[in-house]
């Protein structure tokens, strides 16, 4: 039995199982993520040396590169960093709760919602010059409406006497293809200015990020990985089935909502300000699986570090290989992650 | 089912030609220009370079008839499918198989800069093939073989990594976007019977091959361990379905574009109608699709007067609501 170990505060009033392996993956992965926070944070049209980038960092660095890794480079990597991570635990959660590893936000249609919203807002509020009549900055809060009208729609319509998984997922199927349609619909009926803009917005970039917008998203990042690791227990049970999940005492539905509602929360806000970044909720909770085993406890937090690392990475390699264009990173983590889900699906064939 | 008896049924595949000839005549004839159905026998008879003429030979007879072709072959492609899979929602654009052909033909326009109809068509049929395999493989990888659950997710995770894939390229070639941009969004519109006519061999050969072996779908349809106990070659005969899938959807795509949920609502409409008997279900799913897609691109034309919804917008606004209700039902009610 030595391969938990029992942490109590509070004189007990608090305790947990802590998995020493997982312990051991999550502080490796911790490190790998710094790494390659301080490597992102250095390269770039100007290369700064990592030591420089850590005096940085640490506040005590020059001041030309002070003004380019804090004004530039910081706010973009700390934003690929959190969407990385909500997109990963809501994946896991995603995956969980439907008890299918197929599960992802991009099947289930929220990031559709959130893509059609957008593209409405760019046609919509834009005049005969291609100009937009309201601020830039309210794009975020249409993407996130979109994400949760159409999480609830999809709630909405897979409900018969309760929410069973296979209906969730269907019913989102279906949904996400009108959504596409959607999509399309407004990005012709808009100017084609617009239209590559948005199609830029729907492939996932966080190019152009400021410290606004790390500043509106990371409440949101906070607050609902907070819920989502509280959970974890919850969708331990639901992944047991509906038959055994209740009988050991879990409010199957009430739950189910509240992780969807968890998740939705964490993808709506991730696509707000980086668009449709794909394939990281469906593959980070994977290589986290295999790495700590499925027990929600440790899965989570593992897995949300891998998304953040994934995501960093694929707008490290998106900004800097094919310079001087500038390669969104939801290429990459399409490009990255489908061939790696397809090897996945066939390694573990029979097992 | 509705038409009991088989001198129904004949009435009803006749009614439901009359009605296809009507929508087509009708496609031809209103639009944006208003032309009557004079003026239309007389493009062809007695042409006199008038710009009704013209439009009715270059863009709307074209538009009607590969209207009609489309629809006919994804709602037999949507048959085939739901039948070889034992799955009610498969259909070629939920399974990814239009995605597959999309990007294939996106692949071609931004990185080849390819321009032929014979290309695009052949690519279209490549992409459409790989897609199928891909989906097909990896919803019966795993215990438990192939499931109609993991058979639709396989498809759907495969669409969203198709879809990427073709916004990536699309994103990193602006150029190219505004070339395939309506077409990727399912169209009959503005496309050359030049293109038609490359594909028809193959669809063709799909639409007669599909009512050749509609008699052994039937034995399918029954399980596979009936139909090897009555002695059919389950491996070649899914087999041959798969090559006639391909070949209606692939040809689809490489003409209009992925249009969507055609494949899905007819065949369920059709077998209501006429019953299960897959001699009679592929061709009435053949004439109700072009039905369909007539009727669609009609009302695409009227809806945002003077520009124009792509049809595949309209079949997936049409579709949608079928879709959820199916879905809702589940896979095992009847």
């Amino acid at each position: 039995m030595n391969k938990y170990k029992n942490l109590r505060f509070f004189h007990g009033k608090v305790s947990f199982l802590m998995d020493q392996k997982a312990a051991m993956v999550f502080t490796i992965l911790l490190m790998m993520s710094f790494l390659v926070f301080v490597l992102s944070a250095g390269i770039g049209d100007m290369k700064i040396n990592p030591i420089t980038v850590l005096q940085v960092l640490f506040g005590s660095g020059p001041e030309m590169e002070t003004l380019i890794i804090q004004s530039f480079r910081l706010p973009r990597i700390i934003i690929a960093l959190m969407v990385g991570i909500s997109l990963a635990v809501a994946g896991g959660i995603l995956q969980g709760m439907i008890r299918n590893p197929l599960a992802s936000p991009d099947v289930l249609g929220i990031t559709g919602g959130a893509a059609v919203a957008v593209v409405s807002f760019l046609t919509i509020f834009s005049d005969k010059n291609n100009a937009l009549t309201v601020s830039i900055t309210w794009l975020p809060v249409a993407a996130f409406l979109g994400a949760g009208i159409v999480a609830f729609l999809v709630y909405f319509l897979a409900w018969k006497n309760g929410v069973s998984p296979i209906r969730l997922v269907l019913i989102g199927i279906g949904i996400s293809t009108l959504m596409q349609a959607l999509t399309t619909l407004m990005m012709i009926m808009g100017p084609i200015y617009q239209a590559s803009q948005a199609n830029i917005w729907i492939t996932g970039t966080v190019y152009g990020s400021n410290w606004k917008n790390v500043a509106a998203m990371l409440p949101w990042t906070v607050i609902f990985l907070i819920f989502a690791f509280a959970s974890s227990r919850t969708i331990n049970i639901q992944e047991l089935g509906d038959e055994v999940a209740t009988s050991v005492g879990g409010r199957v539905q009430k739950q189910r909502f509240i992780l969807l509602m968890i998740s939705t929360a964490l993808i709506g806000s991730s696509t707000a300000f980086a668009g449709g970044i794909g394939f990281v909720g469906l593959m980070a909770p994977h290589i986290a699986r295999r790495l700590v085993g499925s027990a929600f406890g440790a899965l989570l937090p593992v897995s949300a570090l891998i998304g953040g690392i994934l995501v960093m990475a694929a707008d490290l390699i998106g900004r800097t290989m094919f310079l001087p264009l500038e390669v969104p990173a939801g290429v990459f983590t399409a490009g990255i992650g489908a061939p790696y889900f397809i090897y996945l699906l066939f390694k573990t064939r029979n097992a | 089912m509705l038409l009991k008896r088989t001198s129904l049924k004949w009435f009803g595949l006749f009614g439901a030609v009359v009605v296809m000839l009507l929508l087509m005549a009708a496609s031809v004839i209103f639009g944006y220009t208003d032309t009557s159905m004079r003026t239309a026998m007389e493009a062809y008879t007695n042409f006199n370079g008038s710009n009704e003429h013209i439009i009715i030979q270059t863009v709307r007879m074209p538009r009607a008839l590969i209207a009609t072709a489309v629809g006919a072959s994804l709602a037999i492609a949507g048959v085939l499918m739901q039948t070889l899979t034992k799955n009610p929602l498969a259909s070629p654009g939920i399974f990814g198989i239009n995605a597959g052909a999309g990007l294939a033909v996106v692949i071609a326009v931004t990185l080849f800069s390819t321009a032929s109809l014979q290309a695009f068509s052949v690519l279209s049929f490549i992409g459409a093939a790989v897609a199928a395999v891909c989906v097909y493989a990896i919803g019966s990888a795993g215990r438990e073989g192939l499931t109609p659950m993991k058979l639709t997710l396989a498809g759907a995770a495969m669409s969203a990594m198709f879809a990427s894939f073709t916004q990536g390229l699309l994103v990193v070639n602006e150029s190219a976007l505004e070339q395939v941009l309506f077409w990727l969004a399912g169209s009959v519109q503005g496309r050359k019977l030049d293109i038609l006519q490359s594909v028809l061999p193959y669809i063709g050969a799909g639409w007669i091959c599909a009512i050749l072996i509609s008699g052994k779908m039937n034995i399918l349809s029954m399980g596979d361990d009936v139909a090897k106990g009555l002695g059919l070659h389950i491996g070649l005969v899914k087999i041959v379905i798969g090559v006639i899938v391909i070949l209606l959807a692939g040809g689809s795509v490489a003409v209009a574009g992925p249009i969507g949920f055609v494949g899905i609502v007819i065949p369920h409409i059709t077998r209501s109608i006429i019953g299960i008997d897959h001699r009679w279900v592929i061709p009435m799913a053949g004439v109700l699709g072009a039905i369909l897609l007539l009727a669609a691109d009609i009302g695409a034309r009227y809806i945002l007067m003077p520009s124009e919804v792509p049809v595949g917008v309209m079949t997936a606004i049409v579709g949608t609501p079928f879709f959820v209700y199916i879905a809702r039902r589940g896979f095992n009610a009847k």
